[in-house]
């Protein structure tokens, strides 16, 4: 293999897993460090800058990061990224002053906003500092589109919400609530300089089976009845209720019934458990508010008495494996079985629609009747249209939305300013020796032995009495403190300077995880068997130095490290050094966001 | 010196032997020798063997006597039994060890100044004996704990860090032991585990006294040009006349040598030592040849490792001088009493 090139951003950045694999690429375990340091204002604001809305992500985000943690890959669970990023929004003290202060002089350029969820807000932070007026339109009377509408409070209370898109509207952003957009025609007629779509995807998708209009009255989509639930339109359902559906909205609607009179709920879904597309964690959420999920039953018809729901009727299905591993749901032959229930919610899915786009403005659709996006610059086939969020590419959740509002702002930025959209600005990278003394280094390289602390819950009787009580409580300063000494600080980057290696494999006895390696060079298929643990992660990259004196190579298999820094402290001449490597992605006009 | 201790998270992929231990088991605490210590390699070099060779920790002695390399012990085989004992002291104390308990495997850990020279002498009487264990020099030639003065197995015309010539004759602990009737003999080298780590499996397996001399860099004090035992010197004047495997007892044996370039020796506990030839016409079971092959090497400057000799048929201390087979542990007082009958018989005999 030739010696690897660790320069620029990308080879140290695949080593940080938790921060690549975040849309936003949130700089994961420098705000971690902080929290661990008490230091809650800073890794807010590191935070604040990258993912916008911390507080919110705190508590609902999807968190890709976590099954990209390394520590989940020696050990059974990764951190607790995502509830250790609510300690610092809780635990932070007044944060204004350290965000861009306006107003700020106005360059002249008009950008509508259509939607008010998380991807405009996330436009409307980068762009208002630089002097855009923003103008941002949502059909709802309130802001923040579905962390709003769709998240029950139980999840997220409001004033976290308010809190966050206040931090947002406080740089000039003009709201116009209540005004839907019907025609993008005529929007595009009253002259912006830009118009950024984050619509989202509201239209909960449909369940076209027997007895759906005879029983409609105890039948409700899904993200509708949410959103009715949280803007207290509906405070009661029915004692039975049955959820279809395998989503997280599948989750919400389950817990929201329990905590409105339901006591008898169920999610029965067409797919095995594991195939759900809830997260593993909100499954177990809703197991633990005495739910049960019932898998492999296809909804057949739903039965009714006098215009009144009774009940679903489920065929039960089976797996079967193609050759080629894919699934198919067959009938099981067993017979049919049939639920009763007083109500039922369905959350099969939900859709972009766009009824509101003319389709005689130049904007290419595609196959699915969404417009095409440019998944790097965010731009329609409309110069000057731009898409983010659920709006772009269909459902994903609010990290992606406000990685989309931060590619969307600077693509924005350049149209306006008469630069191309296709020209991206790097990301800013440091890379940083952390060696205070012989042994001595800046971040805690002491490896903490504790299991993953589970996050402390609001006793269940109480919890499910008030659909607006907040059921997490969340890590406490302590227990904050000893879930973030879980990080293994993989952003403190093991760096080889040949020139200085005598061989004396100190670096190697020592590597807990076996993965540093002298050995002759080789082809890497090759290489990866012949090294003191095989390295079986395809994923993870070697780190190959150039030949050393004896004529052999240094190989780091990057995919178990520590990044305890042993191999440094054992090294007799200071080849290796634990450096720190900070990532931040490019943001609109420099990123007048940054933390200061 | 390292302050925190090694994480206990391991590779995922990391096996456990027969007996359920991982080679992590086989750890001590974390080193506090200066950082890239030969010694270092060669505690990892014991800790693979241990591991490989499925030994239970506890069914080891490891003994040591006073020096840098005296400290190791503490940083491998945890769960092991240990003696540190006197400075030179070490070959005494593990004799006397080996003759109250024979069932234990004995490890001797000792370096340059701790055997070549306050305790030469024992170093020598326990080798001449034939006491049953691995002795283990780890050989800097450098005393590095008083800071850089010329051990005994200095080379004569080497160069201390400061640039002060070396004027005495260095011993040379490896033609010592064949002399001294040692029936394993070796030599290595921390920074070629490659071939350390089988030497101490066979050592571990051989009956007698085994002795391996293994050099070992002190980075700190004798790394420097001029010194013959800075790693840049052993690897271009490192000559090894032989690689080998060791095959346990009944496993099958490969044979993937051209013939008559590998040589097999069973030891007595029924492992096979698979010798492969690098010196043409080097063979380890000849004494005499060993020895001029040695002082031939050695005047032109080269250093021989590998197997240098090997004995398999060797007798140990204990059948030379007819010990009870039992350790004395276990002796009760039937053994320890034979009562009147039998002192009759032994005060007649020496009537």
């Amino acid at each position: 293999m030739l010696p690897t090139n660790t320069k620029g951003p990308d080879y140290y950045h695949k080593v940080v897993d938790c921060q690549l694999a975040c849309p936003a690429h949130t700089p994961v375990p420098e705000y971690i460090r902080l929290i661990a340091e008490g230091r809650y204002n800073d890794a807010y604001m590191i935070n604040w800058r990258s993912n916008v809305f911390p507080g919110v992500l705190g508590r609902t985000c999807d968190r890709p990061c976590e099954p990209a943690c390394r520590r989940g890959r020696v050990e059974d669970e990764p951190v607790a990224i995502c509830r250790l990023k609510r300690v610092c929004a809780d635990n932070k003290d007044d944060v204004v002053d350290r965000m861009p202060q306006g107003p700020f002089p106005k360059n002249g350029k008009r950008i509508a906003l259509v939607g008010a969820g998380p991807a405009s807000l996330g436009v409307a932070r980068d762009l208002a500092p630089l002097g855009y007026e923003l103008v941002c339109f949502d059909g709802d009377p309130t802001s923040g589109g579905m962390i709003r509408s769709q998240i029950p409070r139980f999840r997220l209370p409001e004033e976290i919400i308010d809190e966050e898109v206040g931090y947002i509207t406080r740089l000039g952003v003009e709201l116009r609530l209540g005004q839907r957009i019907d025609s993008l025609k005529a929007l595009m007629a009253e002259g912006y300089d830009a118009i950024f779509v984050g619509s989202g995807a509201p239209r909960g998708r449909e369940l076209d089976i027997p007895g759906r209009q005879e029983a409609g009255a105890n039948i409700h989509i899904g993200i509708d009845w949410l959103s009715s639930v949280s803007f207290g339109h509906i405070n009661s359902i029915g004692k039975r209720v049955i959820v279809l559906g395998g989503g997280n909205t599948a989750m919400d609607c389950c817990r929201t019934s329990r905590r409105l009179g339901g006591d008898d709920v169920k999610v029965i879904v067409r797919s095995g458990f594991e195939e759900m597309k809830a997260s593993p964690w909100e499954k177990e959420d809703a197991m633990h508010e005495d739910i049960p999920i019932i898998n492999m039953r296809v909804p057949k018809q739903f039965t009714h008495e006098n215009g009144k729901l009774t009940g679903v009727l489920f065929e039960v299905v089976e797996a079967q494996y193609d050759e080629k591993g894919r699934r198919k749901l067959v009938p099981s032959g067993k017979p049919d079985e049939h639920y009763e229930c007083d109500d039922v919610l369905v959350a099969v899915g939900q859709e972009n629609a766009f009824p509101w786009i003319e389709r005689d403005i130049g904007m290419e659709f595609d196959e699915w009747d969404v417009p095409k996006v440019d998944p790097i610059t965010m731009e329609s086939t409309v110069p000057g249209i731009f898409f983010g969020g659920d709006a772009a590419f269909g459902p994903k959740n609010i990290i992606w939305a406000v990685a989309h509002a931060h590619e969307a702002a600077i693509s924005i930025d350049h149209y306006c300013n008469g630069i191309p959209v296709t020209e991206r600005i790097a990301p800013k990278t440091t890379l940083v020796s952390q060696k205070m003394g012989i042994h001595e280094w800046s971040y805690d390289n002491d490896i903490s032995n504790d299991l993953r602390h589970r996050v402390p819950l609001r006793d269940k009787a109480l919890a499910l009495k008030d659909v607006r009580m907040e059921v997490e409580i969340g890590f406490d300063r302590a227990l904050g403190y000893r879930e973030a000494e879980r990080c293994f600080n993989c952003d403190v980057q093991t760096v080889f300077d040949e020139p200085l290696c005598i061989e004396c494999d100190a670096c190697t006895d020592i590597c807990p995880v076996d993965c540093i390696t002298f050995t002759e060079n080789g082809e890497e298929a090759d290489l990866r068997t012949r090294l003191s643990a095989p390295a079986l992660n395809l994923a993870q990259d070697l780190l190959v130095s150039k030949p050393l004196k004896t004529g052999r190579v240094m190989v780091k298999d990057e995919d178990v490290c520590l990044h305890c820094g042993l191999c440094a402290e054992r090294c007799p001449t200071g080849a290796w050094d634990m450096q720190k490597f900070l990532l931040g992605m490019a943001q609109a006009g420099e990123g007048a966001c940054q933390s200061r | 010196m390292t302050f925190i201790t090694k994480p206990k998270l391991h590779h995922p992929q990391l096996a456990a032997n027969s007996l359920g231990y991982t080679r992590r088991d086989y750890e001590g605490s974390v080193s506090t020798l200066c950082a890239g210590c030969g010694h270092d390699s060669i505690s990892a070099a014991i800790i693979q063997a241990c591991y490989e060779l499925e030994l239970p920790p506890h069914r080891i002695a490891k003994l040591s006597g006073i020096g840098c390399s005296s400290k190791t012990p503490d940083y491998f085989l945890g769960n092991s039994h240990g003696f540190n004992t006197v400075h030179g002291r070490m070959p005494s104390v593990l004799t006397g060890a080996n003759l109250a308990n024979r069932d234990l495997i004995y490890l001797g850990v000792s370096g340059d100044g701790d055997s070549a020279s306050i305790g030469f002498g024992q170093f020598a009487h326990s080798v001449r004996r034939g006491v049953n264990m691995t002795y283990i020099v780890e050989n800097n030639g450098v005393y590095g704990l008083t800071k850089g003065q010329f051990s005994a197995t200095s080379d004569k015309g080497s160069k201390s860090k400061r640039g002060v010539v070396n004027t005495d004759a260095g011993i040379d602990l490896v033609s010592v032991a064949l002399q001294l009737g040692a029936t394993f003999v070796a030599r290595s080298f921390s920074g070629d585990k490659a071939q350390l780590v089988p030497l101490i499996k066979a050592a571990l397996a051989h009956r007698g006294s085994a002795f391996i001399d293994c050099l070992s860099p002190c980075v700190q004090f004798n790394n420097h040009a001029g010194s013959t035992k800075s790693f840049d010197y052993v690897r271009e004047h490192n000559e090894a006349v032989n690689r080998m495997d060791v095959v346990p007892p009944r496993a099958p044996i490969h044979i993937d040598y051209a013939p008559g370039a590998t040589l097999a020796v069973t030891q007595h506990d029924g492992s096979v030592l698979q010798l492969h030839k690098l010196s043409e016409h080097y063979d380890p079971t000849d004494r005499i040849a060993a020895m001029g092959f040695l002082a031939e090497r050695q005047a032109a400057g080269e250093i021989v490792t590998g197997l240098l000799f090997v004995d398999p048929e060797a007798e140990d201390l204990h059948e030379a001088i007819s010990t009870v087979e039992a350790p004395l542990n276990t002796l009760g007082t039937r053994d320890l009493v034979p009562g009147g009958a039998a002192l009759a018989k032994i005060n007649e005999s020496l009537r």
